[in-house]
């Protein structure tokens, strides 16, 4: 096999047909004998070792990533992102869609900003123009026509109140004021 | 039949050889003589292909008529880091549509890195009534809507895992199809799912199963379903928890610590996504029991990963964030004398700057520190020639080393040398090492020694490195064991592949990606080996449209018996004796 000079002299890559602009850096894998990358290029000279590690100082912190390296699986990657976005999470709160029966629009509000059900069955009754009823476990809200409720992470339809605080804001998706004779069959004896 | 002095009926040399398991005594039994062979054959049981393109579904089927489990590899293992591109191949549905009429009674199937279709699952269990196993490790390809087909009908089904697989996830109710009569249940395995299960048809599939020994949750099961999940199923010995968050509460708290004491059996811990550390703690009653633990994903600094792995006396096998510093790894080999495998993966990997306290320190303190230590998977930001001779030699036991040091092409950070000596030392001190992953700046002498004393290597990964071919010619010379070479960004090509051609046929496989292997070189092996598959992988298009010397940009060569392939992609071609004359 002969001309590696040949390879290097030709600059194969200007006349290739590729779907993309003209001057585009190349995105894919080159045979290492590109030195567009910027790496330390010579492992022979040292002080071009040296050079080249000055060189990557300069560079900004996060580089552009090559394909596959280094060697870690997607799926952990994404879970290190997943993780730094986690962090901004618990921090601006958890949003749950509020509809009420009749209602035109829905409303939004942040479960972190209540301590306990009282407090949310206030809020909702100040936003929606409401009462709800008393609680009980073993009647629901008596006394009102209307009865707060969630969809869960099943995706089932539950009366509010009847699980722990904490455990209703990590299960809570969304909340719904049912109203009528749906909501008298909620908790209800039947 | 002549009678021999040595001649046993047959009933009694197939009770013989059922004792004998591994793939290599069952070999090498079967070519004693023909009888033997005949027997061996219709009393193998478990088969083992570590290249589902080396051989044919209908070969397996001729010679073997009765198996019962069958484990499958598919793509190369590069492919865990994106560089084989999507539609290469390694699909399975071809193998399971010839074992469902033939295996009728397959029990177990294994499969790594392979593409699994939904209708291959449904396949599968309609097929096989008796299936019990069921590992589908770094697969990709079906939906959950496969394994409700799975969950509904694999009646003896006892353990299902997903491990690190890719699944479309449509829905969490999958977990619903099993039916209630269905007991059965010894180890799920769902940690690599996305979407939210359906808690209550998790609760009640752990509740009826007794036999439940595995359980490893996905992300979302959140720590308050922990504690009941724990008091169904008391006897676990391997659980992996959801999401590790809560708000702080100290009764929550305390009713998990009740849970998880009550598993006195746990023996590995995994999951730990989200980690709020305040409820660490809960773990410590089982801790001295442990002897695996996967931390990995807990984004948990030093103090908190020292006071946990100090409770760990027992601990065997530990994966972690580099979060742990080198000060968390001098507590780790103080605490844990008994480890035998670490793997520290890196929690920022795209900077630049090292954002932990995390150096060839804590590797040097537990190679000193743990005499079982003989599995290690490293990444680092900095190292040493010296670090690497005072680990060879505090650790001669070494089986696998992997050193991934995060910047290519970097040199000893003390004398600005290549890391040659370093890992010379590792070769030559390490007799027994089975695996090697090496890094940093390297030149063709690393090579020279991974080759004189390499003699049991049978894997060997290497990235940025060498000057010449001559760096692949000592390897493809010198390691006398070598099963699979992958290389990526190294300056190797034509002459040393052609030069040691014929080892190649002794290798399972071969895997080049932006190497300096020319085309012309490529059709030539392919000419030459006819029991080679030479797939040429270029997504520039025909390499007939490029000049002979135009490097290919990734090389796949593989033994097989099997002939080339037929379902390749439009991107990977076959080098054999009339690839010239084809020209799609």
């Amino acid at each position: 096999m002969e001309s590696k000079a040949h390879e290097k002299d030709l600059n194969l890559k200007a006349t290739e047909l590729t779907l993309g602009l003209p001057g585009r850096d190349e995105i894919i894998e080159l045979p290492n004998q590109n030195k567009k990358r910027g790496l330390p290029v010579d492992s022979k000279n040292e002080e071009g070792s040296t050079d080249a590690k000055n060189a990557q100082k300069e560079t900004p912190p996060a580089k552009a990533q090559m394909v596959g390296w280094p060697p870690i699986r997607s799926y952990r990657k994404n879970s290190l992102q997943a993780n730094k976005n986690a962090e901004g999470e618990t921090a601006t709160g958890i949003y749950v869609k509020v509809s009420m029966d009749g209602a035109p629009y829905l409303r939004k509000i942040d479960l972190k900003v209540y301590k306990c059900y009282p407090e949310l069955l206030k809020a909702l009754e100040v936003m929606f123009k409401f009462t709800i009823g008393q609680y009980s476990e073993r009647e629901g809200y008596k006394g009102s026509e209307y009865a707060p409720t969630y969809k869960d992470k099943d995706g089932d339809w539950m009366l509010v109140g009847d699980v722990p605080w904490d455990m209703f804001m990590s299960s809570c998706k969304k909340l719904r004021i049912m109203k009528g004779s749906e909501a008298r069959g909620l908790g209800c004896d039947v | 039949m002549p009678k021999r002095a040595n001649s046993f009926p047959e009933e009694v040399l197939e009770y013989v050889f059922s004792f004998i398991q591994t793939d290599q005594d069952r070999s090498s039994i079967s070519t004693v003589c023909k009888s033997w062979y005949e027997i061996e054959r219709w009393c193998r049981r478990r088969i083992f292909i570590g290249n589902c393109y080396a051989v044919s579904p209908r070969m397996l089927i001729r010679r073997f008529p009765d198996v019962r489990s069958i484990e499958l590899k598919g793509k190369p293992h590069f492919a865990d880091f994106n560089l084989v591109p999507e539609g290469w191949g390694g699909y399975v549905y071809p193998w399971i549509a010839a074992m469902a009429s033939a295996y009728p009674w397959l029990e177990e199937i294994k499969l790594k890195r392979m593409v699994v279709t939904d209708e291959t699952l449904e396949l599968i269990a309609k097929s096989f009534k008796n299936m019990k196993l069921l590992v589908l490790s770094s697969c990709e390809g079906f939906s959950t809507d496969g394994l409700a087909a799975i969950a509904a009908n694999c009646r003896n089904l006892r353990e299902l895992d997903l491990h690190e697989s890719d699944v479309e996830d449509l829905s969490g109710h999958w977990l619903s199809h099993f039916p209630d009569t269905y007991t059965s249940l010894v180890s799920l395995n769902i940690a690599c799912l996305g979407s939210e299960l359906s808690f209550s048809a998790l609760e009640r599939l752990v509740a009826r199963c007794p036999n439940l020994r595995s359980l490893r949750l996905n992300r979302s099961v959140p720590l308050d379903r922990l504690a009941n999940l724990l008091r169904l199923a008391p006897r676990l010995t391997d659980l992996g928890t959801g999401a590790y968050s809560a708000e702080w509460r100290p009764d929550v708290f305390a009713i998990l610590s009740r849970a998880i004491s009550g598993c006195k059996e746990l023996k590995s811990l995994s999951g730990f996504w989200d980690v709020v550390p305040s409820y660490l703690p809960a773990i410590y009653s089982i801790c001295p029991g442990l002897t695996s633990l996967n931390l990995s994903y807990a984004t948990i600094q030093s103090p908190a990963l020292v006071k946990l792995v100090s409770q760990c006396p027992n601990l065997q096998r530990l994966w972690v964030l580099d979060y742990i510093e080198d000060v968390g790894l001098d507590a780790l080999a103080e605490s844990c004398k008994d480890l035998r495998e670490l793997r520290v993966f890196p929690s920022d990997p795209f900077v630049v700057e090292p954002n932990v306290s995390l150096t060839e320190q804590g590797l040097i303190s537990v190679s000193e520190g743990c005499p079982k230590l003989h599995s290690v998977l490293y990444f680092c930001r900095q190292m040493s020639n010296d670090a690497l001779i005072t680990i060879a030699r505090n650790q001669p036991n070494f089986t696998c080393f992997r050193l991934c040091i995060i910047e290519p092409k970097i040199p000893d950070y003390l004398t600005l040398q290549p890391f040659d000596v370093g890992f010379g030392a590792i070769v030559e001190n390490c007799k027994n090492l089975r695996r090697l992953s090496v890094s940093g700046l390297l030149t063709d002498q690393a090579f020279d020694y991974i080759g004189t004393y390499g003699k049991k290597l049978e894997m060997l990964s290497i990235a940025f490195a060498g000057d010449s071919d001559l760096g692949l010619h000592h390897i493809l010379s010198g390691c006398d064991n070598l099963r699979k070479l992958e290389i990526r960004d190294c300056p190797f090509g034509d002459k040393a592949l052609l030069a040691n051609a014929a080892k190649l046929e002794t290798m399972r496989s071969l895997w080049m990606s932006s190497c300096s292997v020319s085309y012309g070189a490529c059709k030539l092996l392919g000419q030459r080996l006819p029991r080679l598959n030479v797939e040429v992988i270029d997504e520039r298009g025909h390499p007939e449209s490029r000049p002979e010397n135009s490097p290919v940009e990734k090389l796949y060569i593989y033994r097989s018996v099997a002939g080339p392939r037929f379902d390749m992609p439009g991107f990977v071609w076959t080098m054999d004796e009339d690839s010239a004359l084809r020209v799609t």
